[in-house]
């Protein structure tokens, strides 16, 4: 009937020949094998969303089922606009990473590997957004956990990697641990894990605002905030940065982290019904969104600032989706997807001309050397900012608009702060790393050199996407086309919220943002461009904050503290006392007995053949007696 | 005609030599030769209950008794001469490697 299985079914494939074989064939061959599985997964999925817009509206959703599986689940997929936009992302996105791949990880002895366990993240991102249950859709959910441990720890040979492995695993594992009991009392509700089934059922079966739907929704958006470095949970996504950048791009933009976003938007249906926990998400990704950027005004390392953009940029998301602007969330889903593959991209481009340097503080000044990377960074930092006409500008300007229009004015004013902060910290990053004077290494400043065009060309794809995405979001009429096309997903929901207070019409709230961004931007000229000098004294000025902000509000440690620390020292009483002395005590004291025992059973063997028969001819007589008597 | 109890006597009484034969001695092939006897005295006991019974199944079960020893024999005899060939002595007191 459709071709849909093979959307995630390619870059399966992919995975296997590469991590089989991948050996024992050329580079050339791998990176062939790799980019193409996505390439055609791509093809696919452009096929499918042709094959969704040529249908009649109302009609919009099919579910291609595979096999059944277990407890009524099937394996099956759903396509429907959401799932049909997000594979396009994911697989264009990847795809894009992937042949920067090439060039990237040319000189990496373990090429194979890495393209291998690429496609297999590609894959299990793709299963998850066409899960049509929660079951599948946990199955995707902790493959890409997994995925994620295995690539963030590529270079596991480097404690620092190896540690960050472990740590997004253990932290995605806490949020999953609530997203599980969340499928499970969907389960008991519902008796199914059917997507269609559960919303479907969900306004009748569940009281709204009741104490069910709420702890459903809050277990299930507890597994978002791990899988989507929300706080308090956020604590892995820049430690994540140990990876080689590709992955970092893939993990930031298209696989792994907007996953908590997707599932909030695909199971609105829930939400709904929960109105607290939607404010607690609108305020969760309010909140993150303005601390991750405030950690990112003064890291010097390239990476982890846009670790913590990235952050930021997911708050934005759970804003809008806490307020109810769901398209607005998966808009900026898709806006994200591009501009933060575009600038982890261009960093590991800076990166690889400076032999794996991240400290801005020892760039500078390279713009003349690197043309094209120089350029397109500066596209997705204007674009994250909010420039018109990049695409940043109408998602970013969507989610406050909305935010603003559905009653949330504190919210608003959080995101209008945080949209300074952002174009303040992506200009200072662009400034640093390729204008003003040139603090580069004097032993490497002769090395400088532009990337190879297999990465300089994914780069001007991200650029021009980034450029001229915003044009899904473009229209004279009421209906923009991605909103129009993500209808029916949303069919469930009232159209359009209240009117605009007229006082703030849509006009002054656009007007209002693009001046946010401005002022952010012209900050950073001041203080990185105009007078290099007044940074370090407004750091001096404001040491406390700085302090503070440097050290990451101290929450890593305060982490160490409560649960590290504790849990390290119940793993070794475990380890010591419980294991060795109990556990071990049972297994040598059972073994213990039998040898003793054995060695009292032995005496009777003596070896004497007609010993033996002695007793058997004993034996047979007790039998015999034995009879005799009982009869 | 001999009454059962006669063969039943001598039945019993060749049992119990050959009982005797295979506990007290040391020879692995006279140990061999008594439980021959032994078999030997069971199937006589057969052979008689089935005349006094007028059933033909005593008789029967005394040709598989047979075939048995037969194949017990050359099993037994075959493990004894490689015994023999390796330790040079038939004495099953001194095959004790096994004991534990």
């Amino acid at each position: 009937m459709s071709w849909v299985w093979l959307v995630p079914v390619l870059p399966l494939v992919g995975a296997l020949v590469n991590g089989l074989f991948g050996r024992h064939i050329s580079k050339r061959w791998v990176g062939w094998i790799g980019c193409s599985s996505i390439g055609l997964a791509l093809i696919v999925s452009l096929g499918v969303l042709l094959d969704l817009l040529a249908r009649p509206a109302g009609q919009q959703l099919f579910i291609q089922p595979l096999f059944d599986w277990m407890l009524g689940a099937q394996v099956a997929f759903q396509v429907d606009p959401l799932s049909a936009l997000m594979i396009i992302v994911v697989s264009g996105v990847a795809l894009l990473i992937h042949i920067y791949s090439i060039g990237y990880m040319s000189a990496d002895s373990d090429y194979s590997r890495f393209f291998s366990w690429l496609n297999l993240f590609t894959f299990s991102m793709l299963l998850l957004v066409l899960a049509d249950n929660f079951l599948l859709l946990f199955v995707g959910w902790e493959l890409v956990g997994f995925c994620s441990y295995l690539l963030i720890g590529f270079w596991f040979r480097r404690p620092a990697a190896a540690r960050a492995a472990k740590k997004a695993f253990i932290v995605n594992r806490i949020g999953d641990w609530g997203f599980l009991i969340g499928i499970f009392l969907i389960y008991v509700t519902f008796n199914s894990f059917d997507y269609q089934t559960v919303f479907s059922q969900a306004p009748g079966a569940l009281v709204p605002g009741g104490a069910l739907v709420t702890a459903i929704t809050l277990l299930l958006f507890a597994g978002a905030v791990g899988k989507s470095a929300q706080i308090p949970l956020y604590v892995w996504l820049p430690d994540a940065m140990e990876g080689p950048t590709p992955v970092s791009a893939l993990i930031h933009a298209a696989t792994m982290v907007t996953a908590g976003v997707y599932m909030v938007v695909r199971a609105h249906a829930l939400y709904a019904l929960a109105p607290v926990s939607l404010e607690l998400v609108a305020i969760i990704g309010a909140v993150t969104a303005l601390i991750a950027a405030t950690i990112a005004l003064v890291h010097n390392d390239l990476k982890r600032v846009l670790a913590y953009s990235t952050i930021s940029q997911l708050g934005y998301m759970f804003l809008a989706a806490g307020v109810g602007a769901y398209s607005a969330a998966i808009f900026h889903l898709m806006g994200n997807a591009f501009m933060k593959a575009l600038l982890f991209l261009a960093a590991g481009s800076v990166m690889h001309a400076l032999s794996g340097e991240t400290d801005m503080r020892l760039m500078g000044g390279l713009y003349p050397k690197l043309k094209t990377t120089a350029r397109t960074f500066l596209i997705g930092a204007l674009a994250m900012s909010g420039i018109p006409p990049l695409i940043g500008f109408f998602s970013k300007d969507l989610i406050l608009s909305e935010t603003f229009a559905r009653g949330h004015p504190v919210l608003y004013f959080i995101g209008l702060l945080t949209a300074i902060l952002t174009a303040f910290y992506l200009l200072r990053a662009a400034f640093l790393t390729f204008f003003g004077r040139s603090r580069v290494r004097k032993e490497l400043e002769p090395q400088v050199h532009e990337s190879p065009p297999v990465m300089l060309w994914p780069l001007r794809g991200l650029a021009a996407l980034s450029v001229l995405g915003g044009a899904v979001w473009i229209s004279g009429t009421n209906f923009t086309p991605l909103e129009g096309f993500l209808r029916p997903v949303f069919a469930d929901l009232p159209l359009k919220p209240e009117a605009v207070p007229a006082a703030l019409g849509e006009g002054s709230l656009l007007i209002i943002s693009v001046l946010a961004a401005l002022v952010g931007i012209a900050i950073a000229w001041y203080l990185y461009l105009t007078r290099p000098s007044a940074a370090d004294a407004l750091a001096r000025t404001f040491r406390p904050v700085y302090t503070l902000l440097r050290h990451k509000y101290w929450l890593d440690e305060l982490y160490g503290a409560l649960f590290v620390r504790p849990g390290i020292r119940l793993a070794r009483f475990l380890a010591t006392v419980f294991e060795l002395r109990l556990l071990d005590g049972l297994v040598n004291g059972v073994g213990g007995l039998i040898d003793r025992s054995g060695g009292l059973l032995r005496r009777i063997e003596t070896g004497y053949v007609r010993q033996y028969a002695a007793l058997f001819l004993l034996g047979a007589l007790g039998v015999l007696a034995y009879l005799f008597l009982m009869r | 005609m001999i009454p059962s109890i006669d063969y039943l006597l001598l039945s019993a009484a060749l049992f119990s030599i050959g009982a005797a034969g295979a506990l007290l001695r040391r020879n692995a092939l006279i140990v061999f030769i008594s439980i021959e006897l032994m078999l030997n005295a069971v199937n006589l006991s057969f052979v008689a209950f089935a005349r006094q019974l007028g059933d033909m199944t005593g008789q029967v079960y005394v040709f598989f008794v047979l075939v048995v020893a037969a194949a017990e024999v050359v099993v037994g005899l075959a493990i004894i001469v490689s015994i023999y060939r390796t330790r040079a002595s038939v004495d099953v007191d001194d095959a004790d490697n096994l004991r534990g």
